[in-house]
Parts: C-alpha cells; structure tokens; sequence
C-alpha cells in the first residue's frame, strides 16, 4: 500500500516554480532514490514533503499510519554543526524527541532505543565522543542514528554521502540497504552518485529536463536506450 | 589578607551588599545559561544589540519620569527581540545588519531624549552608570531585588524544562521542525528570554558589557568541553564565580563592578585557551 503519494505537486519559492505537475508514489518498504542536476529541486522536494516549506499546489499524503512528525530525516550539514559541542548520545537521543510531546525529559524507552541504534550503526565506541571531532563518515552514521530514532517507518535523506570519501561512501549504502531490508523502513535518498540509481534502490525519480520515474531496471534500459542513441547520432553525423 | 577579610566581613552586614551579591550571581547564571544557546546559534550579537535598545528605552523612562523604568525597558527590549531573532526571510536587510541599525539607532535616540529632556545636573554621570552599570547593582530596591529574582528563577526554570528541545532546535533547527517540533515556539521563547536576561543584566554590568557576561563563558567552557551538557554546567560555574570573584574585588579595591567582572571572564577563557592548547600540543 502506498504510503507517501504525490499528486500534480508545484514546488518553489513564492512566485518562482521548480518543480511543476510533478506526481508520484512510494510504497511501504520501498527505496527510493531521487537524482538530477543540481538546482532541479530536489533538496526542496524533500523539504516541502516535511512541510518545511509550503506547497504551491497539489497534495501530499501520507498513508499506512505514518505520522507527518514520524519521519526520519537526514539534512544536509549546516556550517554551525561544524563546532558545536555535542557528544554522540546527546545527537542521537535528540531524535526520540517527538515521542517526549510535552514530556519534558527522555524515559528509559527512549534512551534504549537510542542506543538500539547506536548498536546498529556500528557507533558504540564513539557514544561518549564529541560529535565534531568525528570523520565524514562517522557524523552520518550519528545523524542516521538520530533519523532513525524518529521514525520506525519512512527515512527522508538529503545527499548523505555528499562529502565522503569512496570507502565511506559504500559503507554507508550498505547500512541503509541493510535499514531498508531488515527493518523494512522505506527509504527516499536525494543522491548525486549514479550507482544508488543503478544497485541499490527499487525506483528512480529523475528530475530536470529529461525526467523519468519508474523502477531500477526501467531506469537502466532508459540510459542505455540513451547512450544508445547518442553514440548512433555520432555515427550518423 | 585578614585585613581584607575584615573589610569584607564588615561590609556584608550591609543589607544593599547582600542584596547586589544575591542579584549579581542570579544574573551571571542566567546570562550564561543563555550564552550557550546564542554563540551556537550564531547570535552572539545579539546580546549587545538588545542592550543599546534597552539603553534606549531607559532614556524614555527617565524622560517619562518613571520610578520603575524596567516598566518601560523589558517590553519595548521583548518586542526588539522578538523582532530580531524572527529572522525575516523575506527582509531586504541581512540579519547582522539588522542588528547594527537597531542598536546604534537606539543609543542615538536614548542619549539625545536623555540629553534634551534631562532634569539632572549630572548628565554624564547618568549615562556613563547605565552604559557601565557603575553603581545601580548597589542601589536597587527590595523591589527591584524580587523582580530579579522571581524572574531569574523563571528563567533557569524555563531552560530545565525545555532543556532537550532547546538542545536540539540549537543543534539542527531543520531536523527540530522536520519531526514536530514546534521550533519557532522556541524560537520565541528564546527570544523572550534573552530580552528578559538582558534588562535584568544591566543593573549588574551596565549595558555596553552585557554581551561580555552572555559569551565569554560559554566560549571559555568550550575551550574544555565536548558535550552539551558539560558546556552549559562549566559555563555556569564559571560566570557564577566570575561575577562573585569580580564583586569581591570590586568591593575590597574600590574599582567598578562591571568592567571587574568582565576582566574575570576574559582571564578564565585565557586559562581555558592555554589549557586548550598545551593538551593539543600534547
């Protein structure tokens, strides 16, 4: 059953649109992975299905009992994190705060699942570590940690690999294959890099000028088609 | 150093000393508390802005003729706040910018009102005890000294309760809002308390030193610490003792109670910077 659908969205900024007549859905358990150029909206795509930004027209809904404040959401970075003062456990403790509501501090429910994941992202020994003095790699796992202590359903990702290097990279496809599979939380991942669109994920959203949605191996078939015809054209002229 | 006791112990029996150390450590501890939150968030200046507007509005309650001038000061410094940490997105002006025009404009129009509608044959002496808090911490009523304190105890209780979500609206404001937190409630709340924290402030360091006691204890506690929880304790204490520390001398040596504080702070964080480098030279 579909638990995220999209219909005739138009995303931008005011007056300004990115996105227009832009329909899709996502079913439970799936993994999804969004692609395009940079400044096709992908990153405001993401950001107008968390409502942090409104929706010019079209609608959002989400199904299967998925809660709007129970998505699991991975931002990209923002510069102030860079010297912020924070150890892990705080990090990742913070994303049990939509179960507090107007409770003010965390309960021992809480806490387990925050080291649950903790355990599951391989960060244990970097529980008591300042978040700043991590590698690349190690702060997207505690931010992963923190995502997936929000949700027990859907996991939103904006560029997670964005500035890692290639081992971290794969290690971090790994893990959130293994999220996806083992605990069956859907997955929609914002990503730069083709191999997701082409190894991991079920379905591909191409946003831009050639947009496509559909699953993997249509995906694949559609580039080769392209490649295809680009190298025929070569010949031909 | 028995004779400085001495000097000390007699002038504690003075009910208006007591009442400025009680006051004096209650402000240290809720500037603090709030410094951590404002130099994360990137706002360290905007202690120092909503102090020139507090300036302002004390010029108007003096023109007014207010007993009470806090009347005038804390809601006119609550709106500036509100107003400034809203962030307008869609502002023509950047937000640092912001900060600047208020607060020079608000010093502007304090000292003209003061000096056009003045009663008081020492003009100068006025303005440099509010720009300085020179001697006000040792003046204040019983009144002010309850103000004080019910809403310093408000303050701490406020960052108690909502200590977890303050943490994570200062780490990730778009994570916050992404899974429901109402992170510009907070915002408002925060906005609220920094204008509350600094009308209360510049009774003890005067309004030109109020961003001094807001940061300089969080920046030295982050000389040293790595979590949270551990900057906000350090930098609690440290301006605690600051303040008493700077009071003390003040008493014993005669010199003005503001600036002696602040001269505190900036030698703690001078400590923290060389402990800081001599384990990373390590």
């Amino acid at each position: 059953m579909s638990q995220l659908s999209c219909k005739n969205l138009n995303i931008g900024y005011g007056s300004k649109t990115i996105i227009d007549n832009l329909s899709f859905e996502v079913e439970s358990g799936e993994y999804l992975c969004i692609i395009g150029h940079n400044g096709t909206g992908k990153s405001t795509l993401m950001r107008t299905i968390l409502r942090l930004q409104p929706l010019n027209s079209g609608s959002i809904t989400l199904d299967d009992g998925v809660k709007l404040n129970e998505v699991g959401y991975l931002p990209q970075q923002t510069p102030a994190q860079a010297d912020f003062p924070a150890s892990v456990w705080e990090i990742v403790l913070s994303g049990c705060l939509n179960r507090c509501g107007v409770r003010p501090f965390y309960n021992a429910n809480e806490k387990k699942r925050a080291n649950h994941y903790i355990d599951m992202l391989e960060i244990t020994p970097l529980s008591k570590r300042c978040y700043r003095e991590l590698s690349g790699g190690q702060q997207q796992r505690v931010l992963l940690a923190r995502a997936l202590c929000a949700t027990h359903k859907m996991l939103l990702l904006d560029e997670p690999t964005a500035s890692l290097d290639p081992d971290a990279t794969q290690e971090l496809y790994r893990l959130i294959k293994d999220i996806n599979q083992k605990e069956g939380i859907t997955v929609i991942m914002i990503s730069h890099d083709l191999t997701v669109a082409t190894q991991y994920c079920d379905k591909v959203l191409k946003l831009g000028d050639s947009p496509f949605y559909g699953t993997r191996t249509e995906y694949i078939q559609s580039m080769q088609i392209e490649h295809n015809d680009n190298q025929g054209g070569e010949v031909n002229g | 150093m028995v004779e400085i006791m001495h000097k000390l112990s007699l002038y504690f029996q003075f009910p208006f000393v007591q009442y400025a150390m009680i006051v004096g450590v209650l402000i240290a501890l809720c500037a603090s508390l709030l410094g951590v939150i404002l130099v994360l968030k990137r706002f360290s200046f905007i202690g120092d802005g909503l102090s020139h507007v507090a300036f302002g509005a004390m010029a108007i309650a003096t023109v007014v003729g207010l007993t009470t001038d806090m009347l005038i000061t804390m809601p006119i410094t609550v709106l500036c706040a509100v107003l400034l940490l809203r962030k307008g997105k869609r502002s023509k002006i950047s937000g640092d910018a912001t900060v600047a025009m208020v607060s020079v404009a608000s010093m502007a129009i304090g000292y003209l009102l003061v000096n056009i509608f003045s009663t008081s044959g020492n003009l100068s002496g006025d303005v440099c005890s509010t720009l300085f808090g020179s001697t006000s911490i040792l003046t204040l009523t019983n009144t002010e000294v309850w103000v004080c304190i019910v809403l310093s105890a408000l303050m701490i209780a406020v960052f108690i309760i909502f200590y977890n979500k303050i943490f994570a609206v200062t780490f990730d404001e778009n994570f916050a809002r992404a899974t429901g937190t109402p992170a510009s409630l907070y915002n408002l709340i925060i906005a609220v308390v920094v204008a509350v924290v600094v009308v209360l402030a510049m009774n003890l360091v005067g309004s030109l030193l109020i961003s001094a006691l807001i940061i300089f204890p969080t920046l030295s506690a982050m000389r040293l610490f790595k979590s949270f929880k551990s900057v906000v304790i350090c930098s609690a204490i440290v301006s605690v003792l600051c303040a008493v520390i700077g009071m003390l001398v003040s008493i014993v040596a005669g010199t003005p109670v503001g600036s002696t504080i602040v001269v505190a702070n900036i030698a703690v964080f001078g400590v923290f910077w060389l402990i800081d480098i001599i384990r990373g030279s390590r």
